[in-house]
Parts: structure tokens; sequence; C-alpha cells
């Protein structure tokens, strides 16, 4: 196990660790633009990360989108059984954090690094929030 | 960081307002922290979100327990453009399990002391806040429209965070409630003239990409004319959707904006923009209206101004939409009751459109199979925010101004 050669330390997180797959997206997020709420697959139509599903999944984005509904959302995905592990963004907006803070997800911002330059999709990564880090597992 | 909390808020936290007050007063602490606020705020109207679409079964029940609880909002609070008009859910092809589950939503919230307008455009019709006042708002456009036109404080609150605050009382003090983050930090200089409210969209989705965070507040300078509330109410809604965006100024037109450096409140510009007429036209010509064909002409998003559907009404005025194509107008309950005592909504069911209260088009339940079932692939709208939230839906959508989008509703052709 690699355990921190790899890391990127936090501005914000709330909620508990958790560890899971990355999936590293260049490109913004709405749960309301972007997603199928019912399936948890990105739809939006040339989205970076289209077709892809989130579910269980630790995602980063760069930034949020527009949109008050994600506050409802993540409740509503997390009891449909698509919900991903954690949201991890560059900059992120009120509406993400009061979501997942409804939700009871993990969503951390302000990242000391872009992610794109430590992970990749598919990777093992671990959100440590007492320590304010995600770390490389595998 | 800690909040620093009153008696009353400690007592909150406590249980003593029942376990409702506390969850919601925890979740704010939550949020407040993660944004680094030291305090709350009070707050005397609060404007949420909330329908069968967004909440979903989940939403819902959580709704049916505070109920169950007798819980009751202490502060005003409006609702949201929803997702079904119930005259026209069973036209439109939403499912009936749906509808009798918004009644349920809706009883649930008018039994918590609610006051169910169903309105996007609450700042045109229901409450103005003063100057400096803090609001707990929710529709992005509706944010941005308080902090930028109106001078008040409020920042994006969704759902379950306005209806946190309507049963505190309170928001947590971050954001736009502070005046480090009501600064202007870019500068766009507007060359292009606006003659329509779809250039107003396109402006801001010009700049809304190019600055994408919610902490980004655009200084416009160079605006030539007085804008009206509609236009402003483009540009807003097209910030905050292409960028996040939850306040701009605007150099002798909104109140924070004298001039420029008293905008920026002594921020060095971090970029400064120029918009020319070419820019806006690149914004129209960036859409692929593929076969041409125009099967779907949508004014929505947010819902229409008295004003707004007047003109639409003038523009179809003994008109006949072609058979081809299908016309939604929305608006909200009031401003469809008048526009139904002036005639206007005559005007345009005449043409052959339809005019929908109490939502908002993107909103719609069940909006993708709609399109399916009814063979829709192009949505012309003058709005930049319907054009850019509906995609979801896999439309391919064309911004078009005012006019143009009448045109192409007449001929069927884009």
């Amino acid at each position: 196990m690699n355990t921190g050669s790899k890391s990127l330390s936090l501005g914000s997180i709330f909620g508990p660790s958790v560890e899971g797959e990355a999936v590293i997206s260049t490109e913004g997020f709405s749960p309301r633009y972007d997603l199928n709420r019912w399936t948890g697959e990105i739809t939006k139509p040339g989205h970076k990360l289209e077709g892809l599903t989130i579910t269980d999944k630790i995602l980063f984005f760069p930034t949020a989108k527009g949109g008050v509904a994600a506050g409802w959302a993540f409740y509503d995905i997390l009891h449909k059984g698509i919900a991903p592990k954690a949201l991890v963004f560059g900059k992120t907006n009120p509406v993400m954090v009061q979501g997942a803070v409804f939700a009871e997800m993990t969503i951390a911002a302000g990242l000391s690094d872009l992610p794109e330059n430590l992970f990749k999709t598919g990777d093992t990564v671990r959100i440590d929030a007492e320590r304010k880090v995600i770390e490389l597992l595998r | 960081m800690t909040m620093k909390l009153t008696n009353e808020e400690k007592a909150m936290l406590a249980g003593e307002s029942g376990p409702a007050v506390q969850r919601a007063l925890q979740e704010q602490i939550s949020v407040g922290e993660f944004f680094g606020a030291e305090t709350f705020v009070p707050v005397k109207n609060v404007h949420m979100m909330g329908d069968i679409e967004v909440m979903g079964d989940a939403g819902l029940a959580f709704l049916k327990d505070l109920v169950s609880a007798q819980v009751k909002c202490m502060t005003p609070l409006t609702t949201n453009a929803r997702c079904m008009d119930f005259a026209l859910a069973e036209m439109l092809g939403q499912d009936s399990g749906a509808v009798k589950q918004e009644h349920e939503l809706i009883a649930c919230l008018r039994e918590m002391n609610a006051i169910t307008t169903d309105t996007c455009i609450n700042y045109q019709s229901v409450y103005q806040p003063h100057f400096g006042e803090h609001v707990a708002w929710g529709d992005t456009g509706t944010v941005i429209y308080a902090n930028s036109v109106f001078g008040a404080r409020s920042n994006f609150e969704s759902g379950p965070a306005a209806l946190a605050a309507a049963l505190t009382g309170r928001t947590p003090a971050y954001g736009f409630h502070l005046d480090q983050h009501r600064k202007g930090t870019f500068v766009v200089n507007v060359e292009a003239t606006l003659t329509d409210l779809a250039d107003w969209g396109a402006l801001g989705k010009i700049v809304g990409e190019a600055h994408q965070d919610y902490f980004s507040v655009p200084v416009f300078d160079g605006i030539r004319t007085s804008p009206t509330s509609d236009e402003l109410k483009h540009l807003g809604t097209s910030l905050a959707s292409y960028g996040s965006m939850g306040m701009f100024h605007m150099v002798g037109v909104t109140p924070e904006a004298p001039d420029v450096e008293t905008a920026l409140g002594g921020n060095k510009p971090i970029d400064i923009l120029t918009v020319r007429d070419r820019d806006i036209e690149a914004v129209y010509a960036g859409y692929d209206p593929k076969d041409g064909n125009c099967g779907l002409v949508v004014f929505s998003g947010p819902q229409l101004s008295l004003y707004e559907l007047k003109r639409i009404a003038e523009l179809l005025d003994g008109k006949r939409i072609s058979s081809d194509t299908q016309l939604f107008v929305t608006t909200n309950k009031e401003f469809k009751a008048l526009a139904d005592d002036f005639g206007y909504t005559r005007n345009i069911e005449d043409a052959g459109g339809i005019v929908m209260e109490g939502v908002c088009f993107y909103l719609l339940q069940n909006l993708s199979q709609i399109r399916e079932a009814r063979g829709w692939q192009n949505l012309v709208s003058n709005s930049a925010k319907i054009v850019n939230t509906i995609t979801a839906h896999r439309f391919n959508t064309i911004l078009r101004r005012t006019e143009d989008c009448i045109e192409c509703a007449l001929s069927g052709r884009i």
C-alpha cells in the first residue's frame, strides 16, 4: 500500500473518512443538469464523463455547476441506492455542501493540487477526514 | 472553525425546540463551518425549491415525518416553480402516481405553514427584500437577483437548507452575507448592443463559462441602456446557470456599483473581459439546428413576467403556429391570472400555444419520457438558462432572440 507519496490536502471537509474508486473529471458537475437520477449515469450529451455511472465512486470535479436541486438530489439518490461515496470539488458552491450534509455524504473542497496530476480514474483512494488529505491507495 | 452560538441557538442545538429544529440547526452549523462562518444571521424570508420530481420518495417521506411531528415553519416560506401544472399533467403524459404524490407534498408544505407560491420569479411578484436584508432563497436565479439588483444578502439555499432556515429563523453567515464576498473579482466591459432578452442571456453565458466559480463576482461596465427587470433576470439566471455565480455588479445600475472601483472594493480584478457584438453573434452561431425542424419552442426558465407574456401575446396575435411545432409558455399563478384577464393567454392559445402556470419547463416531471413520446429533438428558446439546463433530458437546444423564436414556431423551421 502506498501511504501518502501521492496525496492532496483539503481546505474543507464534511463527513466521515471513506475509500473507494476514483473518477476524475476535468469538467464541472450538477446532479440536475448532468445526471440521470434514476440510473446514476451521467447523461448530459458531450459531458466528459457521459455514460459513466457514479454509484459508490469518489468523484472529483473542478467546479460545481448551478442548480439548487442538488440539495434534495443527493438524499434522493442515496435512498435509491445509487449515490457516490464522496464528492471532491476544486471549487464548490453551497448547494453541493448543503445537499451532501443533508444526505450525510462526505464532501471536500479546496485542493492543494489538481487531482488529475496525482490520480487517474480507476485508482483506489482514501479520504481521511481527520487529517484532511486524500491519498492514493492503489 | 467553530461557530459562535447565541443562547437561543445553543438551546435549539440542545433540542429544546424539538428534534426537527435541532437537526436543522446542526445541518446549518455543518454547512457554516465548511465555509468558515462564525455566526448566524436572522432571516425573515425564505424561498424553497421542493417538488416530487427533485425530492423523490425519500424527500416526501422526510416531509411527512415533519408533518406527523407537527413541525411548523417559524419564518414565512414560499415555494419555487414545481414540476407539474395539474391541469395539464395528463395531457403531457406525466405519471398519475407522481401527480398524487405532488398533491401530498403540497399538502404537507401547507400543513407546515408554507406558502406554496410555485414561482421562480418571487422577486418580480411576491417579495422584494430591502437593501442589506438577509434572506435564505433557493433557485439560483432568485439569489443572484436578490444580491445584485436589490442589494439584499443570500447564498444559494437548496431545498433542505432553505427548509432548515425556515425552521430555525436564521442562516449561517458566510458567502454573500459578508462584505468581503460581495466585492467584484473581475471586470466585463460590455461593448455589445443588447437588444433582446436572449442577448442578455448570451452575455451571461459568455461570462459565466469564463469563470465557473460561486465566489466569482463580475463587474459589468459600459452598459449603455437602463436595463429592465426582465433583462437583469435573464442575465442573472444565465450567470448562475453557466457560472454557478450568485452575484454581479453593473456600474450605474446595481446599488453597490456606483463606479468600477467601488464595485471592486479594493480587489485587483483577476481578469478583464470585453464582450462585443461579434461575441454575442458567435453564441447564436454555436448551436447546430441539425435537420432544421423546429419541434418545440419554449418560453420559460425563468417563468415569464407580465411584460414578457404581453410581448409573446402580441407577437402571436392573429398568427398560427406550425402544425409541426409546439409552443409552451410558463409563468406563475398571479401573472397567469392577469394574462387571462388581459387576453394574453387567449392570444397565445388561439395561435396554438400552451400557457402553463406554477411550473418551469425544464423541471417537468417525466420530461425525458415526454420528449421521447413526442419525438422532440430541437428545442428553441430565448432563455440562455433553459438551453443549458434542459440538455440533461437530451434535447438539442438552440438559443434565439425572441422574435426569431416566434418565427421558428410559425414556420416550423429553424
